[in-house]
C-alpha cells in the first residue's frame, strides 16, 4: 500500500525524479490556467454574461467576502495568494472522484511547500505593512521574554498547517483503500463522499488560517 | 527473539495505543465545542454565519490533533523507519 503519491515514479534520471505528485500538480495547474484564460477571454459587463463568467464571479466575490470578514480591509491585495491556495487545494481534493487520480495534496511534499509559502508570505506582508523594524518588534510583544515562544509558535503552526492537510487527505484515501478489502460493496462510496466533504473543508480551513495569520501579522497597534 | 519481530510487536501495539488514546481527547473537545456552538446558535440565530465559520475552523484545529496521532500510527505500521533500518542491517551483512 502506498502512503503517498510520491512513491509512484514515472521517470528518473540522476537527481531528477518525475513522480505522480509532480505530474498531477502540473496537470491541475495547466487545466486551471487554461480554463481561467478561456473563460476570461470574453468578459462582458452588460447584456448577457456567460454562465462560466457568472460562476467565476461568484467564486471571486465569495473569497473576497471571506477575507474581509476575517479582518483584512483590502482583500484585492491578498486575493491572488489566498485565492490561489484555496482554488488549488479545492480542485486537487475534488478531483478525487476521477478514477486513478491520486490527490497531490495527499503528499507531504506538496503540503509542506504550501505551508512554507504561507510562512514566507506572512513575513513579507507583515514587513510590507509595518516596516522591518516594526514587524520584528512584534516578536517582542508583550515582553522580550516571549521571543523564543513567538518564534516556536511561528514554526510549529507552519508544521501543523502542512501535517493537517496531508493527514486529512491521506487518511481519506487510506480509509477507502482499507474498506475496499473489508466491505467492498457500497460502504466505500459513502466514505468517498465524506472524503470529498473533508477535502473541501480542509481547503477552506487552510486558506482561512493563512488569512488569519496574515491578518495577525499586518495588524498595526492603532487598529 | 530477533530484532525485527520485536520491532514489529512494539510498533503494532504502539500504533494501536496511539490512535486509541489520541482520539479520546479530541472527541471530548469536539463534543464540547459543538454543544457550546449549538446553544450559542439557539440563543443568537442572527450570528449563524460567524458562529458556523468559527466552529468549523475550531473543529479542524481540534481534529488535527487526532490526525497527528493517525499519521504517527500510519508511519509506525506502513513506513516504520526502525523496521527498514533493521532489515537493511540484516540484508547488508
Amino acid at each position: 500500500m502506498r502512503l503517498s503519491p510520491d512513491e509512484l515514479v514515472f521517470w528518473r534520471h540522476g537527481f531528477f525524479v518525475l513522480n505522480s505528485t509532480i505530474v498531477t500538480t502540473w496537470a491541475l495547474m495547466l487545466v486551471m490556467t487554461v480554463a481561467a484564460k478561456l473563460i476570461t477571454r470574453k468578459l462582458a459587463t452588460e447584456g448577457r454574461i456567460s454562465r462560466w463568467q457568472g460562476f467565476l464571479e461568484i467564486v471571486v466575490t465569495t473569497i473576497q467576502k471571506q477575507i474581509t470578514e476575517v479582518g483584512l480591509h483590502h482583500p484585492e491585495k491578498y486575493l491572488g495568494f489566498i485565492g490561489t491556495l484555496f482554488l488549488f487545494i479545492a480542485v486537487s481534493n475534488l478531483c478525487a472522484i476521477l478514477p486513478w487520480y491520486e490527490p497531490p495534496t495527499g503528499s507531504l511534499s506538496t503540503t509542506s511547500a504550501l505551508a512554507i509559502s504561507v510562512f514566507i508570505a506572512v513575513q513579507l506582508f507583515g514587513i510590507e505593512k509595518q516596516g522591518v523594524g516594526g514587524y520584528l518588534n512584534s516578536y517582542l510583544k508583550p515582553t522580550f521574554i516571549m521571543l523564543p515562544f513567538n518564534i516556536i509558535s511561528e514554526v510549529s503552526r507552519t508544521f501543523a498547517l502542512a501535517i493537517r492537510l496531508f493527514g486529512n487527505i491521506m487518511s481519506g484515501a487510506m480509509i477507502v483503500g482499507i474498506l475496499l478489502t473489508i466491505t467492498p460493496l457500497i460502504f466505500p462510496i459513502f466514505m468517498n463522499l465524506l472524503g470529498l466533504l473533508t477535502g473541501m473543508v480542509q481547503a477552506y480551513i487552510f486558506s482561512i488560517l493563512a488569512t488569519v495569520y496574515i491578518a495577525a501579522a499586518t495588524r498595526t497597534h492603532g487598529e | 527473539m530477533e530484532s525485527t519481530s520485536l520491532i514489529a510487536i512494539v510498533s503494532i501495539i504502539t500504533a494501536g495505543v496511539t490512535i486509541a488514546v489520541g482520539s479520546i481527547a479530541p472527541a471530548l473537545g469536539e463534543g464540547r465545542a459543538v454543544s457550546t456552538a449549538l446553544s450559542a446558535l439557539a440563543q443568537q440565530p442572527d450570528a449563524a454565519t460567524t458562529i458556523t465559520r468559527t466552529l468549523f475552523v475550531g473543529l479542524a484545529m481540534i481534529e488535527s490533533v487526532a490526525i497527528y496521532c493517525l499519521v504517527i500510527s500510519m508511519i509506525l505500521i506502513f513506513a516504520n523507519p526502525f523496521w527498514n533500518h533493521a532489515i537493511a542491517q540484516v540484508t547488508g551483512k
